[in-house]
């Protein structure tokens, strides 16, 4: 099908946008990649009566680093982002996922904003904000906020931004010395959608303890979903074989409740919730283990 | 509301005035008469209507044509213009019988242009990931593959 007709405006600035966006508010439809929005608008199931195209906003393209950590423009592409030396050594576990999100030639226009925003529980970019603690810098035309990636996840498709509010930039911390990281998912096919796919960040202490752990799962839920008891099982202990299994079983069983569709039914969503758990912690371990050796 | 854009696509400059819900995929087509890019799905699942702009791969029905005022386009038939003077990917596809109907093929070889030219030489699994956004029904993708791999041979034999 063809999208139902719209008034199309292009603005240079962000104030520009956030002008339009003021007075069409709900009506209104921001265009970042439109991996996602177009295709819902081919289908009709969206039918902007404006839609505002935020590709000729040039300031929303950038990614840089501060002290605190790396900072992504909203219209970064993903392709940018997957591509980007700075990302790579600034925040490694969004480096390797990159290349699971969908396909190059959807990489190649999708933007890491516009994948926020979007809220899709089966993206690949809530989960891995939350997991590594992102900030969200959100602005209308009377504010600005920042808001955690973790309180940026409301419900399905939602998220705790406001009708006028754009997201503009997103922050993420640079991981403290002697971290490990690891994402994986399982799809039918690589670019597609995952049936379930998780992010994992673990810290060590000296004595090679659990300090800090964060699992975050995609596709099991309305949102990026932390598993927050299997995270707490893990602290304070060695991360050994039996500890690691234990936290995977606990985050597959309480920290989860899969819906099923026509690709995954419930009880399959946990065996593999299981499963990448394991691989996720397993992994991130490994890599804390290394860097608390050099 | 209409809007008047120019557009170059295969180094010629068109100017048309479009209804912004245009798709791009849909001007290529109807507007000014480029019927190699094909359509499948309309919801960038099945690659059949990849194009480049300004030298990237992407799908052109999700873009709306007034997205690419001022850009450059290129289709597959830009890639050689007869059967006497094809593209060195499109040789290998005819050499290697990359392909059965032939309805996915336009997508596959623009999105092989620019990953040929950044992988002069690149592995099987690198082609098959790149192969994933392009949905073939047809060859079970071994034969396109091997076309791939050809393909990358003449390049780099050319350039050599």
């Amino acid at each position: 099908m063809k999208p139902a007709a719209f008034d199309y405006f292009a603005p240079r600035t962000q104030a520009e946008a956030l002008d339009l966006l003021a007075s069409y508010g709900d009506d209104a439809k921001l265009l970042a990649g439109g991996q996602s929005l177009v295709p819902t608008m081919n289908f009709r199931l969206a039918q902007p009566a404006a839609l505002i195209d935020l590709n000729g906003i040039d300031e929303l393209f950038f990614i840089r680093e501060d002290k605190s950590g790396l900072r992504c423009g909203a219209m970064t592409r993903q392709r940018s982002v997957e591509r980007s030396a700075l990302v790579r050594r600034a925040a490694p576990l969004l480096h390797e996922a990159m290349p699971h999100i969908a396909h190059s030639q959807i990489r190649n226009r999708g933007t890491i904003g516009g994948s926020l925003a979007h809220a899709d529980p089966a993206a690949e970019l809530p989960a891995l904000a939350v997991a590594l603690d992102a900030r969200m810098y959100v602005r209308s035309v009377t504010d600005t906020r920042w808001v955690a990636a973790r309180d940026f996840y409301v419900g399905l498709f939602t998220t705790a931004m406001l009708p006028e509010e754009m997201l503009v930039e997103v922050a993420f911390p640079t991981l403290p010395p002697g971290s490990g990281w690891a994402f994986d998912e399982v799809a039918r096919q690589h670019g597609n959608y995952a049936m379930c796919g998780a992010a994992a960040v673990v810290g060590l202490d000296g004595g090679g303890a659990v300090e800090d752990a964060r699992l975050v799962f995609l596709s099991v839920g309305e949102g990026p979903v932390e598993a927050k008891r299997a995270a707490d099982l893990l602290i304070g202990e060695r991360p050994t074989e039996t500890a690691i299994r234990a936290a995977a079983a606990t985050a597959a069983t309480q920290d989860i409740d899969p819906v099923g569709d026509i690709h995954a039914g419930p009880a399959f969503r946990r065996h593999l919730s299981r499963t990448v758990a394991e691989r996720v912690l397993s992994k991130a371990i490994e890599k804390a283990a290394e860097a608390g050796r050099h | 509301m209409d809007r008047t854009i120019t557009v170059k696509v295969n180094g010629r400059e068109y100017e048309r005035s479009v209804e912004p819900r245009l798709l791009l995929s849909d001007f290529l087509r109807h507007e000014i008469g480029l019927t190699g890019t094909h359509v499948g799905c309309e919801q960038g699942v099945c690659g059949a209507c990849t194009v480049l702009v300004d030298n990237e791969a992407v799908r052109s029905c999700l873009l709306f044509a007034v997205q690419t005022n001022g850009r450059e386009v290129a289709t597959v038939e830009g890639l050689g213009a007869g059967p006497q003077q094809m593209h060195l990917i499109q040789h290998g596809f005819w050499e290697a019988h990359g392909l059965q109907c032939g309805f996915c093929t336009p997508g596959i070889l623009m999105s092989l242009v620019p990953f040929l030219e950044q992988n002069p030489d690149p592995t099987e699994k690198e082609i098959r990931d790149l192969l994933s956004g392009n949905i073939c029904r047809c060859t079970g993708y071994q034969k396109i593959v091997e076309a791939v791999q050809l393909s990358a041979r003449l390049i780099q034999e050319k350039s050599s």
